[in-house]
């Protein structure tokens, strides 16, 4: 009898389980029980958690706010581009479109900012590089959350959720002092 | 009344094999084949785009090919294949008539128009949305139409190896439980059932938006139903090729489980938790609660992540309680060592089980960690993760048991076999390779799905590290070796189809009857009370696996410490 | 040999299926669990999580 054929004993269930596998089974069972219990210890313990917080929203609305900052807190340009220097603490909006993320940004490092994220068409994938910071920004949602960098220099955002043709056009800046 | 169907005698398990049931499973296996080959050449088309030095496409080809190659392969090669397995488990491995033929062979030709009119979709280059096709981009009609149809037809396969299981068990064709292999394909035609169930909840209705009979589908929405069948869709996958391991061993080896109800209670876990794993897709969605990331991402506190651990120690612990029991009882793994690596059968699963573990595996449930998915999310980790569980885990899997179908089902001798022999490796080298270099080429923060990370077009600049663009165009090699270890199969499968010298003796076999142990595997001693065996070479792989595992589970969450304040 | 698989099928018919046993016997009971444990814990309540995202400002 192998396992292409029925079980030789009608009644398995009762077969003693051999110690190796009864060991086996126990580490693993406790071993997936702590990484289930880790994710929900960072989000006391750790510094990095992607908060819950979003709103409905449309494109009209969160191009409004964020026009409103960019009037504010603009400091200059790069590129034709404006860049904005928000105030730390403050509500700042991103969002990103076919073909780039708008506006740039210049932020102190170790201040903390309160980010809105969202899409005025389809979805894209904000990917801060090389921090390596992943996040996905739907259309028709405002994501927000609280971020702190913690290096300075010149980071891009990349788009890692394919959007078209223009998909592998789509960069934004954001600069940390 | 039915009519009295056609059968014949496997010489070598005393099986009954009925004549619809093997033309069933031929067709589906050979059409899987097929679409294998059109995958793997819009496959190579991608890496060699990604490779920064060829870049072999232009941006609309690659998008398109890129498309493409998700659908042919995740979808059309593996599920093809799969319904192939379920009637090889139900009619073939229980003996038994297959339900209702006439239904098999219309889902069977409902399958192939339906990947038939997508592909033409794809081809005709309007529906370039990738395999997952989020909205509010949108593809033809056409495109989700053919979906739709393809997963009617799979559905209807499914309904006929429930039908199957419901006759063998009413014909008394088998005694008692049936064989574990013939469990984990119902593990395989129940996840199944969930996924096409949830493919048709969300792409019908994206397909009347397609033709402005909806007017809005909420990205959100999609992506929770969306996932439902997408990732579903490969856990079909993992409950099929852990089946196929089974069954390799025991055609092999004669290799019984070392216990029915670890294995099987293994199965229950994936069948009650696997599905709700498709969550790792939606961790940095926005608005979804933590709650319901953490309790699904971990398949319920990682349950389902335990019945493949167990798998992992079982099926190599069958493999070698069988082989000790013949005699290799020398040293810790005379057992492996003297197993037969140049039978592509073997060597193809091997290779599958240990890649599988060691590449898709531990990643997958890194990838799919809250946190750590910060710094992952579609990068090139995530295909490389699904390299290592559908390339390396599957497709081995499925191209190994391939090796033995043709000789049993197809009665044809396999040719080229020294083609044959090397296949497994030159496969398995390109797809390990493809696995290891998409994850580091993920963790140095390189997009997936995207034409050029040299930007050179971008009005603005950015560039990778160079080791991104060496791990690229490694990637790319290794590709290669894919594609050619791909091409080794398909010309030894078909050709030993077409031009193999036919097995079919003239012999009368013996019918195995319920109830009586089969020729095959009659070395081997049985189990229960004389069921004494010892593992200790398994219990040393998979401590290595474990303590790997854990090693790099921790590095990862050392490298999410290290991201930016986000709260 | 005969003689023993004889007793074993004699003794296996008197023996009560646990059951557990039972249970993943029953193709169509785990299929209806497969189908509804998934559908009610991801499916549904993903679903209710995303409906209840409020409209912003």
């Amino acid at each position: 009898m192998s396992a292409i054929s029925p079980p030789e004993v009608r009644v398995w269930w009762r077969t003693p389980i051999g110690r190796t596998e009864l060991v086996w089974m126990s580490i693993a069972f406790l071993w997936g029980l702590f990484m289930f219990f880790m994710m929900i210890y960072w989000h006391g313990a750790g510094g990095q958690n992607l908060s819950n917080e979003a709103y409905r929203t449309t494109p009209e609305k969160f191009a409004a706010k964020t026009d409103a900052m960019i009037a504010k807190y603009k400091v200059r340009e790069v590129s034709g581009d404006p860049v904005v220097h928000p105030p730390a603490g403050s509500d700042v909006y991103l969002f990103g479109r076919r073909w780039q993320w708008w506006p740039m940004l210049e932020l102190e490092k170790g201040k903390s900012y309160r980010m809105h994220l969202t899409s005025l068409d389809w979805a894209h994938g904000f990917s801060l590089q090389p921090v390596n910071l992943n996040i996905e920004v739907q259309p028709g949602y405002e994501m927000v959350f609280n971020l702190t960098p913690t290096d300075s220099g010149e980071f891009t955002i990349v788009c890692n959720e394919y959007c078209g043709i223009g998909h592998h056009l789509m960069l934004g800046k954001i600069f940390v002092k | 009344m039915a009519k009295q169907e056609q059968y014949r005698i496997c010489p070598a398990t005393g099986l009954r094999i009925y004549r619809s049931a093997e033309n069933l499973i031929k067709a589906n296996a050979v059409v899987a084949v097929v679409f294998l080959a059109v995958g793997g050449l819009f496959g190579i088309g991608v890496a060699l785009t990604r490779w920064p030095a060829v870049h072999l496409l232009p941006a609309d080809w690659f998008y398109l090919a890129l498309t493409a190659h998700g659908l042919d392969i995740l979808l059309v090669w593996v599920i093809f294949f799969e319904i192939a397995i379920l009637y090889f488990a139900s009619a073939v491995l229980l003996s038994s008539r297959l339900a209702t033929p006439r239904w098999a062979w219309a889902g069977f030709i409902l399958m192939i128009v339906g990947a038939a009119i997508t592909n033409y979709a794809v081809l005709q280059g309007q529906s370039s949305v990738m395999f997952t096709s989020y909205p509010p981009m949108q593809a033809a009609p056409h495109y989700y139409l053919g979906i739709v149809l393809f997963a009617v037809g799979a559905l209807i396969g499914c309904f006929v190896f429930f039908g199957t299981l419901v006759v063998a068990k009413n014909e008394h064709t088998y005694e008692g439980s049936v064989p574990l292999v013939t469990f984990g394909a119902i593990t395989a035609a129940i996840i199944a059932v969930f996924t096409i169930a949830s493919g048709a909840i969300i792409l019908i209705p994206t397909f009347l938006w397609s033709v402005g009979l909806v007017s809005h589908i909420d990205p959100v929405m999609y992506k929770v139903v969306y996932w439902a069948m997408g990732h579903s869709s490969q856990q079909i996958n993992v409950a099929a090729h852990v089946a196929v391991w089974y069954a390799i061993a025991a055609i092999l080896f004669g290799a019984k489980p070392l216990s029915e109800k670890v294995s099987r209670g293994a199965y229950l876990l994936y069948i009650l938790f696997l599905q709700l794993a498709s969550a790792h897709h939606l961790l940095v969605e926005p608005g979804i609660s933590s709650a319901w990331k953490i309790f699904n991402t971990s398949y319920a506190m990682y349950l389902a992540v335990l019945g493949s651990l167990i798998h992992g120690m079982t099926v190599p612990g069958s493999i070698e309680s069988a082989q000790r029991a013949r005699g290799f009882t020398h040293g810790m793994f005379e057992w492996l060592r003297k197993a037969p690596w140049g039978n592509p059968a073997f060597s193809g699963m091997f290779l599958s089980l240990i890649g599988f573990g060691f590449l898709g595996g531990i990643t997958g449930v890194v990838l799919g960690t809250e946190q750590i998915n910060l710094f992952m999310h579609n990068t090139m980790y995530v295909p490389g993760h699904f390299h290592g569980t559908v390339a390396v885990g599957t497709t081995l899997a499925f191209m190994a048991i391939t090796y033995l179908v043709v000789p049993l089902i197809f009665q044809r001798e396999i040719i080229l076999k020294g083609w044959a022999k090397w296949q497994p490796y030159v496969f398995g080298a390109g797809v390990y390779g493809i696995s290891v270099f998409q994850m580091a080429a993920g963790v140095l923060g390189v997009p997936r799905r995207h034409w050029d990370i040299t930007f050179a077009d971008a009005p603005l600049h950015f560039s990778f590290p160079d080791s991104a663009v060496l791990m690229m165009s490694l990637n790319g090699i290794s590709a290669l070796f894919a594609f050619v270890g791909g091409g080794m199969f398909v010309t030894v499968i078909v050709g030993s189809i077409l031009f193999g010298k036919s097995t079919k003796s003239s012999e009368v076999a013996e019918e195995k009857k319920p109830g009586v142990a089969p020729p095959i595997g009659a070395a081997v001693a049985r189990y229960g009370s004389a069921g004494v065996h010892a593992i200790p070479g398994t219990a040393v792989l998979v401590s290595v696996f474990f303590i790997a595992f854990v090693l790099y589970y921790f590095v990862n969450w050392k490298y999410v410490s290290e991201l930016w304040l986000l709260g | 040999m005969a003689d023993e698989n004889d007793q074993a099928a004699a003794a296996a018919e008197d023996e009560q299926v646990p059951v557990m046993q039972q249970i993943m016997d029953n193709p169509f009971l785990l299929l209806f669990l497969g189908v509804t444990i998934p559908a009610v814990l991801y499916v549904i309540w993903g679903v209710i999580e995303v409906a209840q995202i409020p409209i912003g400002q």
